[in-house]
């Protein structure tokens, strides 16, 4: 499958996007939100994740064998965090 | 007669005599080379981490414990396991065998990044080296584990240079393990579809998934320990906010699955032995792949079975242990299958099969002791007791070892070009079983009657199976020996192999040992089914002619008889 080219401009624009997105996390930390403000906050840094994987990485250009390997590795991560909280939210059950 | 005599004693060009020279060796990009640079690396962490365990095993001789202080039999335990488990066993099939046979197996000409493989051996020995700048430093104490607070706020040895061994140990993992998707996906030879794959890559297939996916995780985990330690950041110290058992959630989602990093190579060294030697296609051959790959993923949903006693809560121990039972199901599955493959079949007992058989049995005392230590009640009993060194050593030794060495008696040929000595090969087989059983096997008693893990002074009843232990290592030490001399000494003196010395199906066969830098001289084409002889006719003629060779030696013998007047023993006496 030949490898495809992505214009320069493509990449200034999503790393003009990548820099509005942090100076949007910064912002965000000034306005007191109570536990809304992680919530911004994780959305931001996983949109900011998706277009570094799907641009830069090239993901979205890839064949969908790729995809299927970044979306296995994020399940395996997911394995992680739901069995440890599994321990966590469950210390007082009886 | 003299020109065929030069004919064959003619030297063919292989991967070994292909370049002379360190040079040709240090930035070699042969998949052959750097497996075999990765043999000798792995052999001399192998025989260090052995030698912590001679000391360990020298002072528990005596219920006082007087050879050493308490601190330096701590990091005695300490360096044996991390030398053992990050140094030698991780590496040990895969990174050696796994890279000599694995493109010629599937009929490729090398890995698919010749040059980030050698990358991997440099990371290896950077590794290693920073390993034995922490040892000889004063070494560590905090168990092979780094559990916090032990390797946190409780120690000053050589934290922080040991987990950055260990970091960088396991990138070369990493490495190994991607390479080897890739060569598998992309590389495989013409006709050699996913299901006329050996069993071995089914097997190394389902490791280097581990790898890839469990190793980051453990570079996690060792990282934020080297970060609590330097920068006081609060993720496992109370003191700074953090949880100490939540290091031991991080650690055990690579290091259980790390355990079948261990194994499953050595399950897939006997799925190659077992129909080699008995003649006979595997019993199951798609179930046998699928379970290698069912073990790689169920492995990383158990780790909480190491934790019954953490303080995490009940819920999730009964959780972790009803998976830990599923684990059992594909591991009994292929112990079934190679069971069923011997039935009716006809078995040659030479070395490979020998420590397939000692896999088999050993292996099997390990997983059944396995499901003990999985039951919650059981666990609590058992705990940080010798059962538990018993438990794992049977597998990890007595499993993963002996499969290693399987593999490298199979191999040796293809590796060398020459025959190992049968005798002396089979007296070390018999010599490790021995040895191991004896070291290990008082270690279930001695944990069952209560003897804890990690102290080297005992109460003076538990000194006569505590003897019977040491002495078992001394056996197994000299069986460990013996290979590492005798192969040693078959590379110069040892019968010439041929290419296929034991009839075998695989493609690494059809090819000259040692083989052509290359691999092979043309692109093999695959047109039969895995292990079935009957597809290659050129085997089947030279059984043939072996058998006939064979059954005119017994008539020439019974001939004799008769010329003597000696007796033949009647049929079935």
């Amino acid at each position: 499958m030949p490898e495809r080219i992505v214009t320069v401009n493509v990449y200034a624009k999503i790393l003009a996007v990548l820099l509005i997105l942090t100076a949007t996390t910064c912002a965000v930390s000034y306005i007191d939100m109570g536990r809304m403000n992680l919530v911004v906050m994780v959305l931001i840094a996983c949109a900011k994740a998706s277009l570094v994987a799907l641009i830069f990485m090239h993901l979205r250009y890839s064949r969908h064998l790729m995809s299927i390997v970044a979306v296995g590795a994020l399940f395996w991560l997911g394995i992680l965090v739901a069995l440890t909280l599994g321990d966590y939210l469950t210390r007082g059950w009886q | 007669m003299g020109a065929v005599t030069t004919k064959t004693e003619e030297v063919q060009e292989n991967y070994l005599n292909a370049e002379y020279g360190w040079k040709s060796w240090l930035f070699t990009t042969d998949h052959k080379r750097i497996g075999l640079l990765y043999l000798v690396s792995i052999t001399l962490f192998f025989f260090l981490g052995g030698l912590f365990a001679l000391l360990i095993r020298l002072d528990l001789l005596t219920p006082p414990g007087d050879m050493m202080s308490s601190e330096a039999y701590n990091k005695m335990f300490s360096m044996h396991g991390i030398i053992m488990v990050f140094f030698f066993l991780i590496p040990s099939i895969p990174a050696v065998l796994g890279n000599f046979v694995i493109p010629m197996m599937i009929g490729a000409r090398d890995v698919a990044f010749p040059r980030l493989n050698l990358l991997s051996w440099y990371l290896f020995n950077i590794g290693g080296l920073c390993m034995l700048y922490a040892v000889v430093n004063g070494g560590v104490d905090t168990g092979w584990t780094f559990y916090p607070p032990y390797s946190s706020n409780f120690s000053n040895t050589n934290v922080a240079m040991a987990v950055t061994a260990i970091f960088i140990a396991g990138f070369s993992s990493i490495v190994t393990g991607l390479n080897f998707i890739i060569t598998i996906h992309t590389m495989r030879a013409p006709g050699m579809t996913w299901f006329r794959l050996p069993l071995f890559i089914w097997s190394l297939y389902a490791t280097s998934l581990i790898q890839v996916l469990g190793t980051p995780i453990l570079a996690i985990s060792l990282a934020l320990v080297a970060a609590e330690r330097l920068l006081h950041l609060g993720v496992f110290d109370p003191a700074y906010g953090g949880d100490p058992v939540l290091f031991q959630h991080i650690f055990w989602f690579y290091s259980h699955p790390a355990v079948y990093i261990m194994v499953l190579p050595s399950m897939g060294v006997v799925s190659e032995l077992i129909p080699t030697f008995a003649r006979k296609i595997i019993y199951g051959y798609k179930v046998v792949a699928a379970a290698s790959v069912a073990i790689a993923i169920f492995s990383f949903l158990v780790w909480g079975h190491h934790m019954f006693v953490s303080g995490q809560s009940i819920f999730i121990g009964m959780v972790f242990s009803l998976l830990s039972y599923a684990v059992a199901i594909p591991s009994a599955v292929k112990v079934f299958n190679w069971t069923a493959t011997l039935y009716k079949s006809s078995v040659s007992f030479q070395t490979p099969m020998l420590y397939a058989f000692g896999f088999i049995g050993l292996f099997t005392i390990g997983g059944l002791t396995g499901l003990f230590v999985a039951a919650l009640g059981v666990n609590i009993h058992v705990t940080d007791t010798y059962f538990i060194i018993a438990h794992f050593h049977y597998i990890m030794v007595g499993g993963a070892v002996m499969g290693y060495l399987g593999g490298i008696h199979y191999w040796w040929p293809k590796i060398s070009g020459r025959m190992y000595p049968e005798i002396w090969g089979k007296l070390a087989a018999l010599t490790i079983f021995v040895g191991f059983n004896l070291t290990f096997f008082p270690q279930f008693i001695l944990g069952y009657l209560g003897m804890p893990r990690r102290y080297h002074a005992y109460p003076p009843e538990f000194e006569m199976l505590n003897v019977l232990s040491t002495a078992g290592a001394s056996i197994l030490g000299v069986g460990y020996i013996l290979p590492l001399i005798y192969l040693a000494w078959s590379m110069r003196y040892g019968e010439k192999a041929g290419p296929n010395p034991w009839f075998a199906t695989g493609l690494e066969w059809r090819t000259p040992s040692p083989p052509p830098k290359k691999n092979f001289l043309e692109t093999p084409v695959v047109t039969w089914e895995a292990y079935d002889i009957s597809g290659q006719p050129d085997l089947v003629e030279r059984l043939h002619n072996e058998d006939r060779i064979y059954k005119s030696a017994l008539q020439a013998e019974e001939r004799k008889r008769e010329e003597l007047g000696v007796e033949t023993p009647a049929e079935g006496a």
